[in-house]
This record gives C-alpha cells, sequence and structure tokens, in this order.
C-alpha cells in the first residue's frame, strides 16, 4: 500500500474539503487525549507494581518473640548464624531497638518501650532471590533453630495492593483498547460520510479508470492528516494534564505514590501514540473505501 | 477482421425484471464510425454502459480489445476503462474542479505528471472553444460548454474507443457540426467512434459513418433503415 502524506496540488483538488474541516480531527484529539492518559495510568501503574514487587519479593522479617530476654538474646544469635551460612541470604540484619520504639511509637507514645514489655526482635532478611523456594528453606532452617520464630514475607503484606496496581493497570490497557476501537468506529463514519459526499466524484473517476487504490488513498491521505492533526492535540492535552498531576502527587510526598512515574520506554509508547492512531485510521479508512468501491464494478 | 468490440447473444436484466437488452449479437471494426439510434427507452444508454464497462451483462459474451468482459477480474478492469473515452448525456463533470481539472482527469488518472497535462489540456480546450474558460467552474458554464468539457475530457487521452451519448444534444448546429468534425478527425486517427443520437441530421454528416438502431432492447435492421453503407463494412451483426 502507498501511503504518502503529501498529496500534488491537483490530487488536493478533488476532494475540495479544507484540510481539518469537520468533526473528525476533535473527536480524534478527544480519543487521543482519554487513549494517552489512560496509555499513561497503565504504564505507571505498571511500573510502580513491578517495583512494588521487586522491593517486596526478596524480603523477609523473622520475628523472635521470646519474652526471656537471655534465651531471646541467645536465638537472635543463633538465628543470624544459619541465615549467614545459607547461600539463598544476601544479608540479615538485626533490627536495633531503636527501629523498633519508632515503629512502635504510634501506638505506644513517645515515652518509649516499658522494659518489662516482650517485644519480639526483629531479623530484616534480604534474599538474592526471591523465588519460593528460598523462602521455604530459610522458614526451615530458621524453624529448626528457633521453633517460636515467626517468619513474614514482605510480599505477602503488600499483595492486595499489587493485585489492586495489576488490576487498575490491566483495566487502563483495556481502556486503550475500547478507545482504539471507539476510534476505529469515529474513522469508519468520517470515511462513509466523505464516500456520500463524493459519490458522483468516486463514480466519475471510477468510470476514467481510476483504480480502487488511486481512489482511496485520496480519502486515506487527508484522513491520516486529520488523525494526526487530532492526534498532537490530544497528545499536548493530555501531557499538560499529566504535567498538573505529577505535580500535585509530588505534593503529597507519598513514598508509595512517588513510585509512580513513567520510565523512558513508557515515555516513547506514549509519544507514538498519535503516529499510532494515524496508521490506525489510515487503514481503517482504506478498508472502508476499497470495501465502498467494490461495490461498483 | 477481429472487431475491437463484440458482443455475442447479449441480455441484460436490471433485478428480476424483464430483459432491457435482448440477444445482442454485433461487433465494431477497429476505426469504425458509428451511431446508435433508437426511440428513448430503446436501451441506448444501457448498451453504452456495458460499453464503458460500467454494467456487466446478465449474459452472452463480451469481447473487447480481444479480451473477455464478463469473467474480467474486477481488478483489471481500470486498465481497459482508460482506453475508453465516455461522453455522458448529463456530462458528469466534477463541480468543484475547474473546466482545466476536468479535462486534466483522465491524464492524472492514467498517471501523467504535472508537467505533461498543462499543453495538452489548453490545446484541447483551444480546440472545443474553451481556452478563454479554462478557469472556470462547470456551474458558471453555460449547457453547450458544459458538454464541450465534457467532450474534452473524454478525447484527451485519445482513447481506442469514444462512446458519447447524446453529445450534441445542448449546442448550436454550428458547433454540432464543429465537434462531429472533431470526433471524425479522432477516428481518422484510428479511435473507433460510437456516438448515441436522436439528431437525425447528424447521421447524413459522417459520410462512412454506419448505424446501429435500438427497438425496444433489440437491435434491429442494424444497416438497412436510415443508410446502406456496403454490407461488408456494415456492423457484422444478426
Amino acid at each position: 500500500m502507498k501511503l504518502r502524506l503529501t498529496a500534488s496540488p491537483a490530487d488536493g483538488r478533488i476532494l475540495p474539503e479544507g484540510r481539518f474541516a469537520g468533526p473528525m480531527p476533535w473527536v480524534i484529539a478527544i480519543m487521543m487525549f482519554l487513549t494517552v492518559l489512560s496509555a499513561a495510568a497503565g504504564l505507571s501503574l505498571g511500573t510502580a507494581a513491578r517495583g512494588l514487587s521487586d522491593d517486596l519479593a526478596g524480603r523477609l522479617t523473622v520475628q523472635i518473640p521470646e519474652p526471656n530476654v537471655d534465651r531471646r538474646g541467645a536465638q537472635i544469635r543463633t538465628v543470624t548464624e544459619e541465615l549467614g551460612r545459607l547461600s539463598a541470604v544476601e544479608k540479615a540484619r538485626l533490627v536495633p531497638a531503636k527501629e523498633i520504639a519508632d515503629l512502635l511509637d504510634p501506638w505506644l507514645g513517645q515515652e518509649g518501650i516499658d522494659p518489662d514489655l516482650p517485644v519480639p526482635a526483629l531479623i530484616d532478611v534480604t534474599l538474592k532471590r526471591g523465588n519460593p523456594g528460598d523462602v521455604l528453606q530459610v522458614r526451615k532452617s530458621v524453624q529448626a533453630v528457633a521453633p517460636t520464630a515467626r517468619i513474614d514475607e514482605h510480599a505477602q503484606w503488600l499483595a492486595p495492593l499489587a493485585n489492586l496496581l495489576n488490576a487498575l493497570k490491566w483495566l487502563s490497557v483495556g481502556l486503550v483498547l475500547l478507545m482504539a476501537l471507539a476510534t476505529t468506529a469515529a474513522v469508519v463514519l468520517a470515511a462513509r460520510a466523505a464516500l456520500n459526499t463524493h459519490q458522483s466524484t468516486i463514480e466519475v473517476m471510477h468510470l476514467l479508470g481510476a483504480s480502487d487504490n488511486q481512489i482511496a488513498n485520496l480519502f486515506q491521505r487527508r484522513i491520516a492528516l486529520d488523525a494526526l492533526f487530532g492526534g498532537l492535540i490530544g497528545l499536548g492535552g493530555a501531557l499538560l494534564t499529566m504535567a498538573l498531576v505529577g505535580e500535585r502527587l509530588s505534593a503529597i510526598g507519598s513514598e508509595l505514590l512517588g513510585s509512580v512515574n513513567l520510565g523512558w520506554f513508557s515515555w516513547i509508547i506514549i509519544l507514538i501514540l498519535p503516529v499510532l492512531g494515524a496508521v490506525l485510521s489510515t487503514f481503517s479508512a482504506r478498508f472502508t473505501v476499497i470495501n465502498a468501491l467494490r461495490r461498483l464494478l | 477482421m477481429a472487431g475491437i468490440v463484440q458482443f455475442e447473444n447479449v441480455g441484460l436484466r436490471y433485478g428480476t425484471g424483464a430483459e432491457t437488452l435482448s440477444d445482442m449479437s454485433f461487433s465494431l471494426a477497429p476505426g469504425g464510425f458509428y451511431f446508435l439510434t433508437g426511440p428513448s427507452g430503446a436501451g441506448k444508454t444501457s448498451l453504452l454502459k456495458m460499453l464503458y464497462l460500467a454494467q456487466r451483462p446478465s449474459r452472452g459474451l463480451i469481447r473487447m480489445f480481444n479480451e473477455d468482459i464478463v469473467t474480467m477480474p474486477r481488478d483489471r478492469l481500470p486498465g481497459l476503462r482508460r482506453r475508453i473515452g465516455v461522453v455522458f448525456q448529463d456530462f458528469r463533470l466534477i463541480p468543484h474542479l475547474s473546466a482545466f481539472d476536468n479535462v486534466a482527469l483522465p491524464l492524472r488518472v492514467a498517471g501523467a505528471e504535472d508537467k505533461d497535462v498543462e499543453l495538452p489540456v489548453r490545446e484541447m480546450l483551444q480546440w472545443v472553444g474553451l481556452g478563454e474558460r479554462a478557469s472556470a467552474r462547470p456551474a458558471t458554464l453555460s449547457g453547450g460548454e458544459q458538454q464541450r468539457v465534457a467532450i474534452a475530457r473524454a478525447v484527451i487521452t485519445r482513447p481506442d474507443i469514444l462512446v458519447a451519448d447524446e453529445p450534441t444534444g445542448n449546442v448550436d448546429p454550428e458547433m454540432a457540426a464543429r465537434l462531429l468534425r472533431l470526433f471524425d478527425a479522432l477516428n481518422q486517427l484510428g479511435t473507433t467512434i460510437l456516438v448515441a443520437t436522436h439528431d437525425l441530421h447528424l447521421l447524413s454528416r459522417i459520410g462512412n459513418a454506419q448505424i446501429l438502431r435500438l427497438d425496444a432492447g433489440r437491435l434491429s435492421d442494424p444497416t438497412g433503415a436510415l443508410r446502406y453503407p456496403p454490407r461488408e463494412q456494415a456492423i457484422s451483426g444478426t
């Protein structure tokens, strides 16, 4: 298929409506605005979900709830030594009492922990990889030397949030696909309207020996330009909106929301969306026009 | 001599109605000049539609340029249409294009570059007496001027066959004679010409022209009623 975005002046005169006239470019602009926002949401949520998984997948906390201080100290040493021997463990760190006090501060107040309160010891464990086999190995090894120890996978705590982010990501993908479908439908309707408007011109060209391709090229070139123009307007609006939303997110200062961002690959996808929209529109217009022309002999 | 157009037992029916054209068998010789006459409703326009490849027959065989048109794949038809010039009864000029662009359209459809279009189109417009109206749009032209633009468009590519439906219907006798001379000149260059007309005066203006007469969808006495050309030059038909 030959796709030329520049028409000769003579070709341009055959379909006389002004370029960017009619509602088509603006419909495409609105579609592209929503598509870019949906795509940006999907891509950034995907990045956030991936980041969350990467952060949490290989991390465990070993709790040693032994109330007796001496026995607790002995268990801490035994467990730490045992963890040090395991090849799957990258790092094991005893959480200092000060950090534990800070964690409990919202519930116990700033006066600190009562020395008689049996606060469990915590050991942060970072695994080399986060696969389930390694987690199981750590669990077995720790419980062999400290049967009362509890092992919490960080991934389990935040699994509902990660699932929510994933669901939102797929929702965004679905929205992008729906927008593409709606854009295609709008282009098909616009192409049909243009065919009706120019029916007599098309019939004359057909009888003068114009091929279906020649006639389709006239329409697809115009629709490609309209779609590209509308797509760029929509992209501009969406980028402005994203900048404003990004500013508000930064102002919140949340660590979780701060991880909602776009990598360079996501930016490339977003920036080529208007081009993809124009290509989709061009093919839809071509398909519509060629199908209509096939009804002529 | 093999005909440039051959119809064998061709019938045409629209929908489920009666046949508009029946048992059409004739051939047009290369370089021949033919008039198609007959009363209104006889089927002249339907016959012309098959000749300029806007309509396939319901039955029978049509060969043009030694190709079977009836079974020819659709994507090969544009190439043949470019070898056929058509003057439509209702002109079918494109209203938003100037006279120049209307006449240039067949050249552009055939892939001619702009630089190769200018001179022949100017000359053709000059020839039909519209050199000064090249930039005028059809709505600003009189009926006769529109007809001349339509004729210029039909002959600009020097087609192998020219099919004209009442080409002198809207012009004065002087212009009609001039247009016929243009057709005759094209015919001398080898173009096969078929002119559908009600104007009986035209029939005597081309000395070697032959006549097809349609009555109620049937080709009747094609070499007899109005003129008596030698049998061997006439349409070899029923």
